[in-house]
């Protein structure tokens, strides 16, 4: 079947105000990057609708594609036709037989652009109808609420015809709502973390600490092969690997046991936020679901947010673990993210720790020691990777 | 010289050698190992399977690295036939498979007490779909069915047998793509497969290397017990050399045969037409559902075998049957199962082409041959 063109549907951009034509801006840069191996594609907008001329692209790829773009609410594959009943007819119903199932109805919603056209919009309804409902078994008409909605829109130039519309993302384009820094630590609930803000149009860059020899390359792997999961969703990202070793060794040293995890998240959120400085973000991200871990107690957060008082979003806060798991599983990020590596979070766990940790306790027990100079010294020594959707390995000249 | 015989094997493509050696030298670490090192060659073991799922058209974790066909076959079929013998303990499969295949269904037969299903051919060497629905039994538990003739090259109607299956039986289907793989399409999933063997060797890969699909849910018995490498379906250190050459040579070929297939058919039908012109040559290649490299033609007044040799005096190198039994010096019996007389069976010659061949080949073969017929037929009179 020969398709002519990808139609595309905004969802809440529709009402964003003044602010569209932003929106759509920016949908449309995150569209071409995605589909950036297809070059053949133009593109443009109108001021609710998107339209991809596929110019023989191949339209099944650039489908699987779409379904992930944030901002699209759904789109459809258009075939083209001449503006020629007998054309129009069979193309109709050549569409609908590409999809429909037994004891399925459908209704035929005809806009004809061109007054010129012989046929007027009533007779071009009845026509294509009965043309459709004649050569197919077990499908019936229903006028209010159809299985299959079948548009055809009558233009001087040609006919374009549209059956089924693929369900889009939904949210708002990536890089629409600013930028923010989430810190991935190579668990379950970070990437879910970074693809809900993706969700609502944040762009992401990634911090990720990381401590040899108590952590391995494989961990360091991991979050690299986690955050090019999340590049499908709004193209590339930077990812940047802190060296965490001496603060975790300094913290082992001079802080009580039942304290060292309320040490090590303050000291990762004051990195994260001079990199948010230095990258001009204007939040951090977190994976934190309220009582998961001792961490993550109301308690722990009061007595580790007080190092910043940058915005900390939490998108899982009241997620469970299980539909944590579940969009681990959509996004392809789960079975990454249980590679059995130690990571910063999970080394040094001490046997008891404070679930309900005092802030004056834990600056005092920092205080002993120049935390700032290592803090310094660790965001002065990042090493920064760009991950792109299509990113080639060290080793593809082997392949 | 002309080497006709990329059926029994093909040459190693040079980008593919010089993986190996890289590969060989640079990363020759344990996978497995926890270093950098290790962690380095998991990366390339990894992105291996990945890129042969992607050819495939299959998911990374669907990809099992083997040593070839061979062992694919017997992974597929003991292990499927072990992991369900509660279920059941019938299996169907053709007389025309790779000795591979048929063997491991005799075992299984002998020593394990299976009862087994050989399902005739008709003249052009194919299954009946309505053989295969009607051998299903509520114990059937797998059948196996080739893709691609090694012999013949006829092409068995795969995407209906596995229909066929789906809809009557819980029967886990194998096949053995080995011969057809680069060269002849197959849906894995659309065609309802759940095993399917490939091996490196038949595109321009190593000896040693190889793969076997295995869906996502089909169970199988490991016949190697060891240190669970290979999602603990096959033990043993990787091959990770071999892996890497397997995901290339398969690229390579894929690229390849996009571009060539439709030339490789050409030269086909026009080799067949030279062929069908000379007298006293018999083609056993059916002119429907055929692979484009394989062409099998018996000269019934002249033995296989002393025309192979007139053939290699002449630089042109061909084979009997299949390389695996040729050597056994019997008739070969894929022709026999089609029905074709003892003549025909004693004198087969298979010709298979590669990728790379052209309508070049032709005329130095068919003269040859003509050469050949006309001397020899005086001599064995």
């Amino acid at each position: 079947m020969e398709f002519d063109h990808i139609l595309i549907r905004f969802g809440e951009i529709s009402t964003k105000g003044r602010n569209r034509k932003k929106f759509v801006d920016r949908l449309k840069t995150n569209i071409k990057e995605v589909l950036n191996q297809f070059p053949a594609l133009t593109y443009q907008a109108t001021r609710d609708r998107l339209y991809i001329h596929l110019n023989n692209e191949n339209h099944e790829e650039i489908v699987e594609k779409l379904k992930l773009v944030f901002g699209i609410q759904s789109f459809s594959l258009a075939m083209k036709c001449k503006s020629d009943l007998t054309d129009i007819k069979e193309i109709a119903l050549k569409a609908v037989k590409s999809l429909y199932q037994p004891n399925d109805t459908f209704k035929v919603t005809v806009k004809r652009a061109n007054k010129q056209f012989p046929h007027d919009t009533n007779e071009l309804n009845y026509q294509i109808g009965s043309h459709i409902l004649i050569h197919t078994d077990d499908l019936k008409v229903d006028v209010k609420n159809p299985t299959i909605n079948v548009r055809v829109e009558v233009r001087t130039e040609a006919t374009y015809i549209t059956c089924y519309d693929y369900k889009g993302a939904g949210g708002l384009p990536v890089g629409s709502g600013g930028k923010a820094v989430l810190l991935l630590s190579g668990g379950i609930d970070s990437p879910v973390a970074g693809f809900l803000s993706l969700k609502r149009g944040v762009e992401l860059e990634v911090v990720h600490f990381f401590s040899p020899p108590y952590t391995s390359e494989r961990a360091k792997q991991k979050v690299i092969d986690l955050t090019k999961e999340l590049t499908a969703y709004g193209g590339k990202i930077k990812l940047h690997i802190v060296p965490f070793t001496k603060i975790q060794e300094k913290i082992q040293e001079q802080v009580p046991e039942n304290y060292t995890m309320t040490s090590t998240r303050r000291m990762m959120v004051k990195i994260a936020d001079q990199l948010r400085q230095k990258q001009q973000a204007l939040a951090l991200i977190t994976g934190e679901s309220l009582g998961q871990v001792a961490s993550q107690t109301l308690e722990s957060m009061v007595a580790i947010n007080d190092v910043t008082s940058t915005p900390i979003l939490r998108p899982l806060i009241t997620m469970d673990k299980t539909e944590i798991i579940d969009i681990a599983k959509k996004i392809n990020t789960h079975d990454i993210s249980i590679r059995p590596y130690e990571d910063c979070c999970t080394i040094f766990t001490p046997a008891n720790p404070k679930t309900k940790p005092k802030v004056d306790k834990v600056s005092r027990f920092e205080s002993f020691v120049d935390f700032d100079e290592l803090v310094k010294e660790a965001v002065n020594n990042i090493e920064t990777l760009t991950i792109t959707l299509d990113q080639k390995g060290n080793f593809e000249a082997l392949f | 010289m002309l080497y006709l015989d990329n059926s029994a094997t093909t040459k190693p493509y040079k980008d593919v050698l010089s993986t190996y050696i890289k590969v060989t030298e640079e990363y020759f670490a344990n996978p497995s190992s926890i270093h950098k090192l290790g962690s380095e060659a998991e990366v390339l073991l990894t992105q291996s399977r990945k890129q042969v799922a992607n050819l495939l058209g299959v998911s990374d974790e669907e990809i099992i690295f083997t040593s070839g066909g061979t062992e694919g076959n017997n992974l597929a079929i003991k292990g499927a036939a072990f992991a369900n013998r509660h279920k059941g303990n019938h299996i169907i499969t053709t007389v025309i498979e790779h000795p591979s295949v048929l063997e491991a269904c005799k075992q299984l037969e002998s020593i394990h007490g299976y009862q087994v299903t050989y399902l005739e051919v008709d003249g052009n060497g194919r299954v009946a779909v309505e053989d295969v629905r009607e051998a299903l039994q509520k114990n059937t538990v797998l059948v196996s069915i080739m893709h691609v003739h090694n012999e013949i090259g006829t092409i068995q109607p795969i995407e209906e047998i596995g229909q066929v299956i789906k809809q009557n039986s819980n029967a886990i289907f194998h096949v053995d793509h080995v011969q057809g793989v680069t060269k002849v399409p197959l849906e894995f999933y659309k065609s309802e497969i759940d095993l399917c063997t490939i091996s490196g060797h038949k595109f321009h890969g190593l000896n040693g290397t190889g793969a076997l699909f295995v869906r996502k849910g089909v169970q199988l018995v490991p016949l190697f017990s060891g240190g669970a490498q290979e999602l603990q379906l096959r033990s043993g250190t990787e091959s990770l050399a071999g892996n890497v050459t397997l995901a290339k040579a398969l690229r390579m070929s894929f690229e390849k045969g996009n571009q060539q297939i439709e030339s490789l058919f050409q030269t086909h039908k026009k080799l067949r037409s030279e062929l069908m012109k000379i007298e006293g040559v018999k083609i056993n290649t059916p002119e429907d559902f055929y692979a484009p490299h394989i062409i099998n033609f018996s000269v019934p007044a002249l033995k296989s075998e002393v025309l192979i040799h007139f053939f290699g005096e002449n630089n042109i190198f061909v084979s009997t049957t299949s390389a695996c039994s040729s050597r056994s010096k019997k008739m070969s019996q894929a022709l026999l199962s089609m029905n074709k007389s003892e003549d025909i069976a004693k004198s087969a010659i298979r010709v298979s082409l590669s990728l790379d061949h052209n309508e070049n080949m032709i005329d130095p073969f068919v003269s040859t041959l003509k050469k050949g017929i006309e001397k020899l037929t005086k001599v064995m009179r």
